[in-house]
């Protein structure tokens, strides 16, 4: 192995520079081959005289937990599909470096104001139905408690999306989230492990609603052509997911990983976010017609991000609240 | 024994312990590598009702899966009718289905919008609710219920079919008949059966969360996943899956206290026949068979209706995943397999052979997500551990497969020595010779059952791929849960139905093998 690369060292300043690679750390649906990853790839290869290179762990947790992992033997550049639950988190390793320049044309719902975690797509939490089983949905928890639509959720502690409900009803109800809870129980058919068994569980009829996107109905309206699914739009305002790209404080490629970083908010990368990774783009650019059709909340005031402690109080009185 | 000295018994020795000690690294390393990283001391979480409710679950699941198999496996033993070998090799199929279709496959028949709520409906009756620890048992039951139904069978079948002419011929009583027959095999079979099935749901995660119906439902393993993944809380982890090793080995020790190997004697392997004509146990028979045949049959069929519309819209990329999926399915075969015959021998021949044994079984209580993890903590100083995706897998699958093989083939071997090992060493067989003349013939029928359930769980196992996998390399079973994650539902049905076939087909193709002696 040293010798190879002793060797190679010798041909550098003689042969052709070979071309850099950028290593990007991501989920793994952003890299399948239906995915925002091929397109992305061929899109920057075309401008960067470099290979980019996905390498893909299960989720955003995932992503992270591997980073932590690895520490200083990652080979990780950038870190695309961290979300904002867990930014703070991720801040706390200090391993990532402030972004070189300010992103340009951002046009989020809120104003994002962060020096290192680069938004890239983003999407509201949001409850999808079947529009020809329900004709009137409840409008906010309270009316879902007071209901007797069931629902599939995600659970907190093993899926972004699950934790993402769970903020959500913090920020919705603060101290009385607890009792939102209690009232949500006997609604709850269950509660999957990840997005995958419970929109799964939806499709298969278990439940009147799914925990999931605004953009969900989009997906079906598009690709199969089937306008029956809907999200309910909530009076509390809604959960924003936004996810997040950062550059590795250690990584060797520093000028191309800003280069990849400015990428990230251009055209090209975000006219590709909405038909291939189903959330809206960060930017002004066109979105396709049928998300036109979806509704468009309101953000729930306050809670972008979420400290350490703050998350795990709310998960924690999530399951004291369904354990009774 | 004598003096002589057969070089395959000197190198079998050696093996033996080479693999013993492959089993204590796999036990143990990765609980080791996770508290050398480990930054907090761990021991945060509230972890006793999950203690409990894993316990109390797993000891469910095992005893209602045993029970019911008692007098399937009986009825299977000692009646033949057409279908039978279709019925005997269809019973592997469940454990072999990967938990999310298997999950989706029982909501069809049992779920609230499933085939017995829509029949309920027509009588105006409420939807089924099968969620709670009830959900949990049901699913624990399909998946296992075959498993222990496959396990009893083979005790049955060590009974020479002799005895049961000559029981026939003396107008035995039923009684005189369970305690000479039915009791020793039960006594011998049924503990291991439990034991491992009991391991089995210990560890169960996807599943209990998908029909647990909340957090009440939780279990260890969904602790130490919650710890790895989420936390990054590595001590605790580590202590998680001590706790669920110290719950595997009380276990273990508890089924070996109860255990007693069934001994027969020797026949000359005639074919059984039904030497009982009693009318009553005819039709109970009978109704069991049927109702096990509904019970593990539905939910296949369910799964096979789904995943042929999906085979219409199938990805590109499906054929090459078989390939790869296929490709570790056979070498971690292979591996399991020599490290189970390894470790049979060091088990009958050592001193310590309980001892060997009782630890072997304990990769069955090892998470597959500290076993990855541990690994991965392992590897990264060194080489990248993408690059050995693949390999690692195959080395993981092999040693989850390991317990199930030794479980399998343990009785068997045992068997044959008691029977003809006598004889054997008096014509002095002994070493490549005895082993190919004389032990092979007489477990092919466990061997081919063993083997095929190694290749076919591998085949279907997401375990520590997830955790390696660059993007370029996947597996079926990774392919499927990457088409889900993206609303392509049709797909994925389609790629569960390639899976579940060709897991499926393995299995059938080492079974079949294994029975053809008409066992």
């Amino acid at each position: 192995m040293n010798k190879f690369l002793f060797a190679a060292a010798l041909c550098l300043p003689f042969g052709s520079v070979a071309a850099e690679t950028l290593t990007v750390y991501t989920y793994d649906s952003f890299v399948a081959d239906w995915g925002p990853g091929p397109q992305i790839k061929a899109a920057f290869e075309a401008e960067c005289e470099c290979t980019l290179q996905f390498v893909s762990a299960g989720d955003g947790a995932a992503v992270l937990a591997r980073l932590r992992l690895e520490g200083v033997h990652t080979k990780a550049d950038i870190v695309l599909g961290l979300d904002n639950s867990l930014i703070e988190q991720a801040r706390a390793l200090e391993i990532f470096s402030p972004l070189a320049a300010a992103p340009q044309g951002l046009a989020l719902p809120v104003a994002w104001q962060d020096d290192t975690f680069l938004p890239y797509d983003w999407g509201y939490l949001a409850f999808v139905y079947d529009n020809t089983k329900h004709v009137k949905v409840p409008h906010s928890f309270e009316a879902l408690a007071a209901s007797d639509l069931s629902i599939v959720i995600e659970d907190p502690r093993t899926s972004t999306p699950g934790l993402g409900l769970v903020l959500w009803v913090k920020a919705a109800y603060g101290a009385g989230a607890e009792a939102i809870w209690r009232g949500l129980s006997d609604n709850i058919v269950t509660v999957p492990k990840g997005w995958s068994e419970a929109y799964g569980m939806f499709l298969a009829g278990e439940a009147d609603m799914v925990l999931s996107y605004t953009t969900s109905p989009a997906y079906h309206l598009i690709a199969e052509g089937d306008p029956s699914k809907s999200a309910a739009e909530f009076s509390e305002g809604h959960y924003m997911q936004v996810e997040v790209a950062a550059k590795l404080a250690a990584s060797k490629h520093q000028a191309l990983a800003d280069k990849f970083l400015a990428f990230v908010t251009s055209d090209a990368f975000q006219s590709v976010i909405p038909e291939t990774n189903w959330m809206y783009p960060v930017t002004a650019v066109n979105v396709p017609e049928g998300f036109g059709q979806m509704i468009t909340p309101t953000p729930v005031s306050g809670l972008l991000t979420v400290s350490d402690g703050a998350r795990k109080a709310a998960v924690e009185e999530w399951v004291r609240a369904l354990s009774q | 024994m004598g003096a002589r000295i057969e070089p395959v018994k000197t190198l079998a020795k050696p093996m033996g312990i080479a693999a013993f000690l492959l089993v204590v690294a796999f036990v143990l390393v990765p609980v080791l590598a996770l508290l050398s990283r480990a930054e907090t001391g761990g021991g945060g979480a509230a972890v006793w009702p999950a203690i409990r409710f894993t316990l109390v679950q797993a000891s469910l699941s095992a005893l209602i899966s045993v029970g019911l198999a008692v007098p399937l496996a009986k009825a299977l033993a000692r009646r033949r009718f057409i279908g039978r070998g279709l019925m005997v090799s269809v019973l592997g199929a469940p454990f072999i289905l990967p938990s999310i279709v298997a999950v989706l496959g029982l909501l069809a028949i049992w779920g609230r919008s499933g085939l017995f709520s829509d029949m309920l409906a027509h009588f105006g009756l409420g939807p089924l609710d099968i969620y709670g620890l009830k959900g949990v048992l049901l699913a624990h039951v399909f998946f296992n219920l075959p498993l222990a139904t496959r396990m009893l069978l083979q005790g049955w079948q060590a009974v020479p079919s002799e005895h049961f002419r000559l029981a026939a011929q003396l107008n035995l009583a039923p009684r005189a008949r369970f305690v000479l027959f039915d009791a020793p095999v039960l006594r011998g079979a049924a503990p291991s059966a439990l034991l491992v099935i009991f391991m089995l749901c210990m560890s169960s995660f996807a599943v209990v969360l998908a029909l647990g119906g909340g957090p009440k439902a939780s279990t260890i393993e969904l602790a130490i996943y919650q710890a790895l993944r989420f936390e990054f809380d590595l001590a605790s982890a580590a202590q998680l899956a001590i706790v669920q090793l110290g719950i595997g080995f009380a276990a273990a020790a508890l089924a070996f206290h109860f255990g007693k190997a069934a001994r027969f004697g020797g026949g000359l392997g005639a074919p059984v026949r039904n030497w009982d004509k009693r009318r009553l146990p005819m039709v109970l028979d009978a109704i069991f068979l049927l109702l096990a045949a509904i019970f593990i049959g539905l939910p296949l069929l369910a799964i096979l209706a789904k995943g042929l519309a999906g085979l219409l819209v199938l990805p590109a990329g499906v054929w090459q995943a078989f390939l790869v999926s296929l490709a570790v399915a056979l070498a971690s075969t292979s591996l399991a397999l020599g490290l189970a015959l390894a470790l049979t021998h060091l088990i009958e021949t050592s001193r310590y052979g309980h001892m060997v044994e009782l630890f072997s079984l304990l990769l069955l209580a090892t998470s597959p997500f500290v076993i990855g993890t541990g690994l991965f903590i392992l590897i990264t100083p060194f080489a990248s551990p993408f690059a050995l995706a693949l390999p690692i897998t195959a080395l993981v699958n092999a040693a989850l497969a390991l317990p199930l093989m030794l479980r399998i083939l343990r009785p068997a071997l045992g068997r044959v020595r008691h029977t003809y090992g006598q004889l054997a060493e008096g014509l002095g067989l002994a070493g490549w010779a005895r082993f190919r003349l004389l032990t092979l013939p007489q477990i092919r029928s466990e061997l081919g059952f063993a083997t095929g359930l190694a290749a076919a769980l591998s085949m279907g196992d997401l375990g520590v791929i997830t955790l390696f996998a660059p993007p370029d390399v996947q597996t079926l079973p990774l392919l499927m849960y990457r088409l889900m994650g993206s609303y392509r539902m049709d797909a994925a049905a389609g790629v569960a139905l390639v899976l579940v076939a060709s897991s499926f087909g393995l299995f059938y193709i080492f079974d079949k093998g294994g029975r053809r002696a008409g066992a």
